[in-house]
């Protein structure tokens, strides 16, 4: 119990550090900007005296540590500081944003899993074979493909040639603030209503996008669940159940697999996070407002504070999931305790 | 020395010099890879790539930054196989320098960051203790970010363009290395060579320098060619968006850029860079798969 609780308190200790050293890069990265903040605000030909007093009431004249220190005072009470280009505060701006995020990169991760990791286990039983060079293949393809060629490409052949999927966007103009906005996320606001259409309507918006990040991430879900098959089946246990006579089917599915399922709630994880990064790119060319849209117009304009919230955004939610694993680990695999 | 590169020579079970058993490990590795059609697939394009890249502008037809707005947006034709972009310029010609750019991306990353990420590991691999958990404190913060995001947010901080786009890759580009250089290093520290050395008397620097890191170099080629695929990427989604090489270069994720606008009606005009890409990146990611099979066994 002692034990447990001394490798608590320094795993609590080092996502403090992490924290930390997530407040100094995003510090840094507002801080270095080529333009001066001060001339930005008040234009190039300002007198000295409006020079001067803008830069004390913008805080920029203190010490380097002051001004960092301020920075994660701000931080610790939820002030992300405002927009110049919404006007708004950013964590509103976030609050609006993130939704649309989070909807796209959850479906991804789950269509990724349930595709990737039977493609995965189906590779590792046939290791060497055909079915296992083409699953090599077609999971390379699609990590090696950026995802706005994917996207590109997909709205080419779908919505312009075939005209079988939606064009840009997250939902049809017709349904454009017509469903309550309770969680943010449409298809669950929609099943709130009740209104079937604008849920049909907001999934198949989301199909493109969706299967595009799903096929990039699938790639490495794949590749981890056949090595850890290939670990789990060459063990005696596999070999044993085996020389009872079970069938293959049984074997793997329900000997060899759950000691893997373990394993790869970590893999799944680090996917959810790596989701958000493809995201961005994804939703620049899908018109999707979602965060990594707001991140882009924003890095364009140079308007820095949504550019540093967004960034530590990301990099709480990435440091949250992979605790969330390191946990979830833990508590399922009783090795490991 | 007289040195006969046959194959008796290299495959001889007991080797009569050091560079006979290097050669010959090179030789089995090589070996172990001619057996994968996949990673000489990837080879024999990443080869062409580079060759490509380098001859740019003796097999370009055109001038990339030559414009003949007489003849915008112009199909595939004989005068211009893959068609013209927007100002008139040669989409082919545009696409072989663009492999110049992107290469020259590549290599300047990897020549930044293989040699830091190295450094970094084996130092607090070896050392250990309060530098080691420094040392890998930076790197976790600096792993607590995608890539994309952090080397967005960095550009946009310095200044949007190649020299940028390659310092921000390289800054999320090492803790990787770091790691894995690290992990190689722990696990030869406390081997008895090492102690032998160290009996020796030979300073620590030398024992990092001679022994330690060049053992951790096998696992970090693997992974850095399956990383150039991902630098690929990253580079032509910085350009992409806007904030990588910048428009009258002919950087493919830029080349893209531009031609998302018209990509319904001129579709010839982003496919070349998009293709270009892909293969460009799905070659490296095919070679290092290979590599890892036959320099790191384990990792299978």
């Amino acid at each position: 119990m002692r034990k447990r609780l001394g490798s608590l308190a320094s795993g609590l200790a080092s996502i403090a550090l992490t924290l930390l050293g997530l407040a100094i890069v995003t510090f840094l990265i507002g801080r270095v900007m080529p333009i001066d903040p001060v001339l930005a605000a008040v234009g190039d030909n300002a007198p000295q005296a409006v020079i001067e007093r803008t830069r004390a009431e913008m805080g920029l004249d203190r010490p380097i540590a002051v001004q960092f220190l301020t920075y994660l005072w701000q931080l610790a009470h939820g002030d992300l500081g405002r927009s110049i280009l919404t006007k708004n505060a950013v964590t509103s701006d976030i609050a609006r944003y993130f939704p649309a995020t989070l909807e796209l990169a959850t479906a991804a991760v789950l269509v990724a899993a349930v595709v990737g990791v039977p493609l995965g286990v189906w590779a590792a039983v046939r290791q060497g074979t055909v079915i296992d060079q083409t699953i090599r293949v077609v999971c390379l393809a699609g990590h090696s493909t950026p995802v706005f060629v994917l996207a590109l490409g997909s709205l080419l052949i779908f919505y312009a040639i075939l005209g079988i999927a939606p064009g840009p966007g997250r939902q049809d103009i017709v349904f454009q603030d017509m469903v309550p906005h309770v969680t943010g996320l449409l298809t669950v606001d929609a099943l709130i209503a009740g209104d079937y259409d604008a849920l049909r309507d907001a999934l198949a918006h989301m199909v493109q996008p969706v299967l595009i990040l799903a096929y990039f991430s699938m790639a490495y879900i794949t590749r981890m669940t056949r090595a850890f098959m290939l670990d789990a089946l060459n063990g005696e246990y596999v070999v044993t159940a085996r020389a009872k006579g079970l069938s293959g089917t049984a074997v793997v599915w329900r000997h060899a697999f759950p000691n893997v399922g373990v394993r790869l709630v970590t893999v799944l994880a680090l996917t959810y996070a790596g989701l958000l990064e493809g995201a961005v790119v994804t939703e620049t060319v899908f018109a999707w407002p979602g965060l990594g849209q707001y991140l882009t117009v924003s890095l364009m304009n140079a308007d820095m504070n949504p550019v540093v919230g967004a960034t530590l955004l990301v990099g709480l939610v990435y440091v949250g999931l992979n605790l969330l694993a390191d946990l979830l680990y833990r508590q399922l695999d009783p090795r490991v305790r | 020395m007289s040195v006969a590169f046959t194959r008796d020579w290299l495959l001889a079970e007991t080797p009569a010099s050091r560079a006979q058993a290097a050669w010959g490990r090179r030789y089995r590795a090589w070996l172990g890879l001619r057996a994968n059609p996949l990673a000489m697939i990837g080879l024999a394009v990443v080869v062409a790539f580079v060759l490509l890249a380098l001859a740019a502008s003796l097999l370009a037809t055109h001038d990339p930054g030559a414009q003949d707005l007489a003849n915008r947006l112009a199909r595939p034709s004989a005068a211009h196989w893959l068609g013209t972009d927007e100002l008139g310029r040669d989409i082919y010609s545009r696409i072989l320098h663009g492999g110049r750019v992107t290469l020259g991306m590549v290599i300047a990353v990897v020549v930044l960051v293989a040699p830091l990420g190295l450094a970094v590991g084996c130092v607090a691999g070896y050392f250990g203790g309060l530098v080691d958990r420094v040392l890998m404190r930076v790197t976790d913060v600096f792993l607590a970010f995608p890539r994309l995001i952090l080397a967005l947010a960095f550009v946009a901080a310095l200044k949007p363009g190649v020299e940028s786009a390659i310092l921000a890759i390289a800054l999320t580009a090492w803790p990787p290395y770091a790691r894995l250089a690290r992990a190689e290093t722990m696990t030869v520290r406390n081997s008895d060579f090492i102690a032998a050395c160290r009996l020796t008397g030979a300073a620590p620097a030398r024992i990092v320098l001679r022994h330690v890191a060049p053992l951790c170099v096998p696992s970090l080629v693997v992974r850095i060619t399956l990383d150039m695929s991902s630098i690929i990427i990253t580079a032509a989604s910085l350009g992409f968006l806007g904030m990588g090489a910048q428009p009258p270069s002919p950087e493919w994720g830029a080349m893209i850029a531009t031609a998302k606008r018209f990509i319904f009606e001129q579709w010839w005009v982003p496919t070349g860079p998009g293709i270009a890409i892909m293969l460009a990146s799905l070659a490296f990611n095919f070679l290092g798969d290979g590599l890892r099979d036959v320099l790191d066994p384990k990792q299978r």
